[in-house]
This record gives structure tokens, sequence and C-alpha cells, in this order.
């Protein structure tokens, strides 16, 4: 079977689970039914315990869906500590559902799965050992890939049901108020674990910081929370974020952002009020230094930042060069610090960001995004999950989501040492082609044929060397030669959600 | 052929000829010239090897208009010979003869490459030279060493072994080397060829590097050598004409044209004569604002 991007997607895998082909990015306006938890009602005065075994022992059955984020990035230690005690209990058949994974659960994760405690999962991203032992079949069930904004809608609608939500939290009270911006291990904002506190059946908070009640602000509310759990601690503040992103000084990934500035301040989107994102990768993040030079010099401001925040995106702010940051996740202490002391900056879930069963999601609403890529082949279609090896070794993110911005840019060196980015075929498909407008390598961009409007914008920019996609794909082929394909056995080890439910592409067991 | 003072020589950038991540995207940087170093960057074991690196790169590697120099070893030593062999090859566009320090050497380096020339069958007189002044006795000589050879399209000062030889270092204010400086450019300008700066070495501290290529600017200087391609911006800026130059300029070019369909010899704008020292500057100032990208393909302001 082949769905619209012509990947091949294995029919029987598609019609077990009952999952349809990508066609197409275009959401429409139909009436979608959302679900509700179970709530077990509490007056708040039993929730404090610190018997983390107990709760799981009462509460995680086997074949349940558990969930955690990972908003404490590789300072975590909530997975660990619970997924730990659910092994030790025999617990089996369970369904992983968190937010993303991170390397410090590799190890746990790659035992739970081993021994049967782990069946299933569903993540944004996996890297390291763990992509390494599922692209290799460790899992018998494919691992479902899904956008930060797909897992929301999949959480809303009932595909992902969540029994037991384990959320740390760097602060709570005893009735289960908590936030992100408090505490040792503060990171600020909460939004993909909000989406759990929302619609899990059980949320069981973990926090080293127990505070006076009612601790506000509360992003997580008491109604929400059945069991605050107290733990030694719940991470190491030292690799949940740096302290302030700092700008790369790597000279190619500064001559990809001024390429990608040219290509915002010389289009039509570029004008007051006008909206953006960036990833948190060198040269998204350094587009920033460019875009505030060229906002300086043209009087223009911007009335939204949105996503993953940053310290360039706060110092934007404060600047008063945008209006309002919406913050679904601080990378550094910077941002998270600013979100706690400053209005403008708003947090926000991982619905209202870019969950597109939405009544409009900020996605929505966003004028230009800038993106990172892993590959893209010359549909113009984004690999950000598999390298060259063909291992699972990134994540979704919001990397669908923000590609539905207006202007999309897709920021890659044409060449990663001996391999290439732009490519005839990616080996992976995650964000499709119809949703990216421009690509811009150091060697220079190529427009999307489908925007002939950018092309006239953009085609007497000084300095701007315009080539056709399938021009940058030879011209990477020229420098690293033609690699032999890789091996694929016929075992479906993960599929890839677009954010609508779809399934854009198909992952296969790696044969060495 | 472009060369000598026709060409823009802004800014040239070090490339480590032993580095191969460096030599692949040398030319993304829009610097004006790549000098890859087969020199003081790379150690004696690998001599052989950055010799080929480089070679294959000038032979698989597409750097586009870029003026292509590579900084051979010196002509004391057992390499050069093989470094001049495999680069006039190679097709480079220009050696550069490190610690030159009188005329004889020039033409030392005029015989090796003539040789190599007629060896693989390049066009006689294709390959130039420029020379590297790096001692007292080369500044004193620098006149002649200009012009020591019609195949010279330039001078530059490298200022590490400079001011070591002059027994002093480099200070933030450059007086160490404004004797130097002032030998170098008179006697690039005397010779017609062109005059490159040293290396700013403190890559991190853009307002020293801007204060010091404005003075250099001012001295009259083509451009500096650059170690770090985050430069590069910078030096240009430096070097990019104002509005009003760029309008002044136009207006000259305009009563060129003027006078050519006037058939007349004579230019004149504004009722003044414009003589040709008026025309050359007029062109240089257009042809820097075409690679500052302040005009469009026609020659229109176009601004940043």
């Amino acid at each position: 079977m082949e769905n619209k991007l012509g990947r091949t997607l294995p029919a029987d895998v598609m019609e077990q689970l009952q999952l349809t082909p990508f066609q197409t990015t275009e959401i429409g306006n139909p009436e979608v039914q959302r679900t509700a938890p179970q709530v077990r009602l509490s007056t708040g005065n039993d929730k404090v315990t610190n018997d983390l075994k107990k709760i799981i022992q009462e509460n995680v059955h086997d074949g349940m869906t558990i969930s955690f984020h990972h908003h404490f990035r590789n300072g975590d230690f909530v997975f660990n500590q619970v997924m730990k005690i659910i092994m030790e209990l025999g617990i089996k058949n369970l369904t992983l559902a968190p937010s993303s994974l991170t390397g410090v659960m590799n190890d746990v994760a790659i035992e739970a799965i081993k021994q049967g405690t782990v069946t299933a999962i569903t993540t944004s991203g996996m890297r390291g050992s763990l992509g390494d032992a599922v692209s290799h079949g460790l899992l018998a069930k494919p691992v479902i890939f899904r956008s930060h904004g797909g897992r929301a809608r999949a959480i809303e609608n009932g595909e992902i049901k969540i029994d037991v939500a384990f959320l740390g939290v760097p602060n709570a009270d005893r009735c289960g108020n908590a936030n992100g911006s408090y505490g040792d291990e503060a990171f600020g904002s909460l939004g993909y674990a909000l989406m759990d506190a929302n619609y899990a059946n059980k949320v069981v908070l973990l926090t080293d910081n127990l505070v006076d009640y009612p601790n506000t602000p509360a992003s997580i509310k008491q109604t929400q929370v059945d069991y605050v759990v107290e733990v030694d601690q719940v991470g190491d503040p030292d690799k949940i974020g740096s302290g302030a992103t700092r700008f790369t000084k790597d000279p190619k990934n500064l001559k990809i952002a001024n390429l990608v500035s040219d290509v915002i301040t010389n289009s039509s989107y570029f004008k007051d009020g006008f909206s953006f994102q960036t990833g948190s990768g060198g040269a998204a993040l350094a587009v920033t230094r460019y875009l505030r030079a060229a906002m300086e010099a043209s009087n223009i401001h911007a009335s939204f930042g949105l996503g993953g925040i940053t310290n360039p995106m706060v110092e934007l702010l404060e600047a008063g060069l945008i209006d309002k940051l919406m913050d679904v996740q601080d990378f550094d202490k910077v941002a998270a610090q600013s979100m706690k002391n400053n209005l403008n900056q708003q947090e926000i879930d991982a619905s209202w960001y870019a969950d597109p069963d939405n009544k409009a999601a900020m996605v929505d609403q966003l004028d230009v995004s800038i993106l990172s890529a892993l590959e893209i082949d010359t549909d113009f279609n984004v690999n950000v999950l598999t390298g060259a090896d063909g291992i699972i070794r990134g994540a979704v993110g919001g990397h669908q989501d923000a590609a539905t911005a207006k202007l999309t840019i897709i920021c890659t060196p044409l060449v990663r040492g001996r391999i290439p980015s732009v490519v005839k075929s990616a080996n992976t498909v995650v964000t499709p082609g119809s949703s990216v407008d421009v690509l811009v390598t150091e060697r220079g961009i190529a427009v999307n044929p489908q925007r002939p409007d950018l092309l006239a914008q953009l085609q007497n920019v000084p300095g701007l060397q315009i080539y056709s996609i399938d021009e940058l794909a030879e011209l990477a082929q020229q420098i690293v030669g033609t690699e032999a394909p890789l091996e694929f056995t016929d075992r479906t080890v993960a599929l890839v959600e677009y954010r609508d439910g779809s399934i854009i592409d198909a992952i296969k067991q790696r044969k060495d | 052929m472009v060369f000598k003072q026709d060409r823009l020589r802004r800014t040239m950038m070090f490339v480590p000829g032993n580095n191969a991540g460096m030599l692949k995207d040398a030319g993304i940087y829009g610097a004006d010239s790549i000098m890859f170093d087969l020199e003081d960057a790379v150690s004696l074991a690998e001599k052989d090897s950055a010799r080929t690196l480089v070679y294959e790169a000038l032979k698989t590697v597409d750097y586009g208009d870029t003026e292509l120099v590579v900084r051979v070893n010196g002509l004391d030593t057992e390499f050069v010979k093989a470094d001049v062999l495999a680069m006039v090859k190679a097709g480079i566009d220009v050696i550069r003869i490190p610690k030159t320090e009188n005329a004889a050497m020039i033409k030392e380096m005029e015989s090796l490459v003539a040789e190599a020339e007629q060896r693989f069958g390049r066009p006689v007189g294709s390959t130039h030279i420029m020379a590297a002044i790096e001692s007292a006795e080369g500044v004193l000589n620098v006149p002649a060493i200009a012009k020591a050879s019609e195949r010279m399209i330039g001078v530059a000062l490298s200022a590490e072994d400079y001011t070591t030889d002059l027994q002093t270092h480099r200070y933030p204010d450059g007086k160490e080397l404004e004797f130097a400086r002032n030998m170098i450019i008179h006697a690039a300008r005397a010779a017609h060829i062109s005059a490159f700066d040293t290396v700013y070495t403190d890559v991190d501290n853009t307002q020293g590097l801007i204060d010091e290529t404005e003075y250099i600017h001012q001295l009259g200087y083509d451009g500096k050598s650059v170690i770090n391609p985050r430069q590069i911006p910078v030096i240009n800026s430096v070097f990019e004409p104002t509005e009003a130059q760029v309008k002044n300029a136009q207006n000259v070019i305009a009563a060129i044209e003027r006078a050519h369909q006037a058939g007349s010899g004579v230019i004149s704008m504004n009722g003044q004569m414009v003589d040709r020292p008026v025309v050359l500057r007029a062109e240089r100032v257009m042809k820097l604002a075409q690679a500052s990208g302040i005009v469009d393909k026609e020659g229109h302001y176009i601004g940043k």
C-alpha cells in the first residue's frame, strides 16, 4: 500500500490497527468528539504520600497505558524511578505514552521492553541506544511516532487513553496544585504535561518540593490530581537545560542563518505584527540574531513568538520587538525564568499550541516557521526521525505542526561530513513537502515550485543564490558520491503519524 | 583574465591545507580570495598528504569565481618544488611565497612556476605570484619585490613574524606596523598590484576588527587576510560604499556613456571635466557596490 506521497506502508499492519494512509495536510472543518477522564472523588486530604511503590501497586495493572512528560529532558529522575518499581512489581504489557523519550531514559526503557513490562510505545521521539534497539526489532509492536500536536489530538479523542500519568514537578502543594516555575528543578512551561494532567484517568505528581497550600500559579490544578508523591529528587538541575542558549559560532550555521533571515525579510510576510517560530538547532536559533537586526532597521515588530522558547527569543521580548511569547516549553533557564516573571510570556498546552482537531491552534495563526532537517527529498518532504543509517535517532517534535505556517523554511547544511541532507528519496518522511516552502542550505536556497509567488519575491535578492531542489540534491551527490542503498527487513518497527492521525510513513527493521 | 588591480580583494581567507572539511566548504563564505595553506598550518608529517588534499580539492570542488591562492612552503625547503608542480598542475591562480626577503626570491619562484607551466601544458604566464612580507629585510626591499615579475599580483603583510623580527609584538593600536603598512601600500601602488593587510587574530572582537579594517581602508589597502569566515562580512561592510558614493559613481558612468554616444573623448559632468582617476574610482565603487549587494543587476541603488 502506498500513501499520497508514494511511501510504502505495510497493508497488514495498517488493517490490523485500522489506520488510514496520509492524504493531505488540509484539516477542514469536521466535527469531532473529545473524551473525558474517569475521576476518583476526593476532598484532597488523602493525596500526599512518600510510598511510590504502594501508589504504583494500587493503580498500575497489566495492559494499561502510562505516561510521562519530557520537560526535565536529560536531567529526568522520574521515569527511571517509576519504571524500576513497575518492573520490580512484575507488571506486564504496558503501553508507554510519554510526550517524548530522552537519552537518560534509554537503559531503563530497553530493560522494560526486554522484560515484557513495556510492549507498546507511542512517543514524539527516541535517540541513542533505544532508537538503535527499536530499529533492530526489540519491540514486537510498531512504535507510533506522533507530533506534539498529534499527541494532543490523540489524547483528546481517546486514541491515546492514559490510565496513569506520572508527572514530575519542581513544586506542588498537598492537593496537587503545581507549576514548572519554582524549585531547584524549575523548567518553565509544563505545556506537554498539561495534556496528561487533563485527560489521564489517574494523575500522580512526583515532587521533591512540597509547598504550602494553595500553591499558585497553578498550571496543574488540584482538580486533576489523584496523588502527590514526595521523592528525594525529581531531576538534575544541571542537565535540564543550559543556563542561556548561546548563539552558534560555527561559520556554516551562521551563513545558513543569515540566508534564512534574508528569505524572511524579503518575503511578503515580513511586516509589522508578523509571528514566527524557530527550532532550537544551531542555525535556526542564530536566525533570531539576524532577524533582530532586520526588525530594528525596518522598525518592524512581531505579534508573537511560538513554541520552544530560548534566551534569544526572550531578549526580543524584552527589547519590545515581540509582543508575546506563547510558550509550550523552555529550552534554557533564562526562558524558564522569564515565563515566571513576564506576563507577556504565556504558558500554553500542547493542544493550544498545535492540535489540529481544535477550534484554532496557535500554529494555525503562525506566519513564519524555521525548522531543521536530517534529510529533505526533492519533493521537499522532510525527515527528522531516522539517520542516514536508517536508525531512529530523532523526534517529530512540533515539526509537522509548525510546518503549517504560511512560510515554512527548512534550514540544513547541504551535506554533513559525508552524509547528504538533500536527497532524491528520504529514508523516512515525517513532514510532507506540500507544507514546506523554502529550503535554505549554505550553498543556496530552493523554493517549492508550489510557491511561484515566493520565488518572485526572492529571485532578485542580492546574494541569494536560488537553485531547484534537484540541483541542490545533485550538488550534494557530487560532493559525497552515491551511497549504497540501506537494507531493511520486511518488518515494520515504527509508524509515523501525520498530525491528523493518518500514516505518513513506516520505518522498517534495519538489516545489518 | 581578471587580475592585478581589476579584481576585488577585500578578503583573503586562510584555509589549512590538511583539513578536508574546511577545503570542501571554503567557497561558501564569500571570500574574494581563498588561500590554501601548505606551510605553517601543516605539520612536517602531513606535508605530502596536505599537498595531495589541496590538489584534489582544486580538481573537484567548484569554488566559483573566487581567486584561488596557495601558500607553498618556503623556497629554502625540500617541499617547495613539489608544491609548485602540484598546484600549477591543478590550475591554481596564485602562488604565495612566504617570508619574502628580496626580489631574487620572486625570480626564483618565477622560474619554478614557468617550468611547471611548461611541464603540464598550462598557458605560460597564467599562474600568478604574490609575496608575503614577514621581516624587516622584506619591508625594506618591498618596492623591488613588488616590481620583480610580470606575474606579481600583490604583496601582503604578515605581522606575526614581522613583529617578532622587530623585537616587539602586536599592540591593539597597531603603531608598530605603521612603517611596514605604509611601505607595502606604496610599493604595491607603484607596481600597480594589490596590497593585503595582515590577519586580525582576536576573532571574537568585532569592533577591533572594524577599527583596524577602517584604518587600512583609509591607507588604501585592497583588503585583509582573514582566519575565520565570520570576519568576512565585517570587513566587507567597511569596504561597502555609501549611497552618496554610489550615486556619484553612477553619475560619472552616465557621463562616460553620454560622452561615448556623442563621440567625444572628453567626459564632463556638472560642467567639470572628468579625468581618468575619477573614472577608475567610479568603476571601483560600482564593483564594490555590486559585491556588497547594495545595487541590483542593472546597477540601481537598492540599499541593504
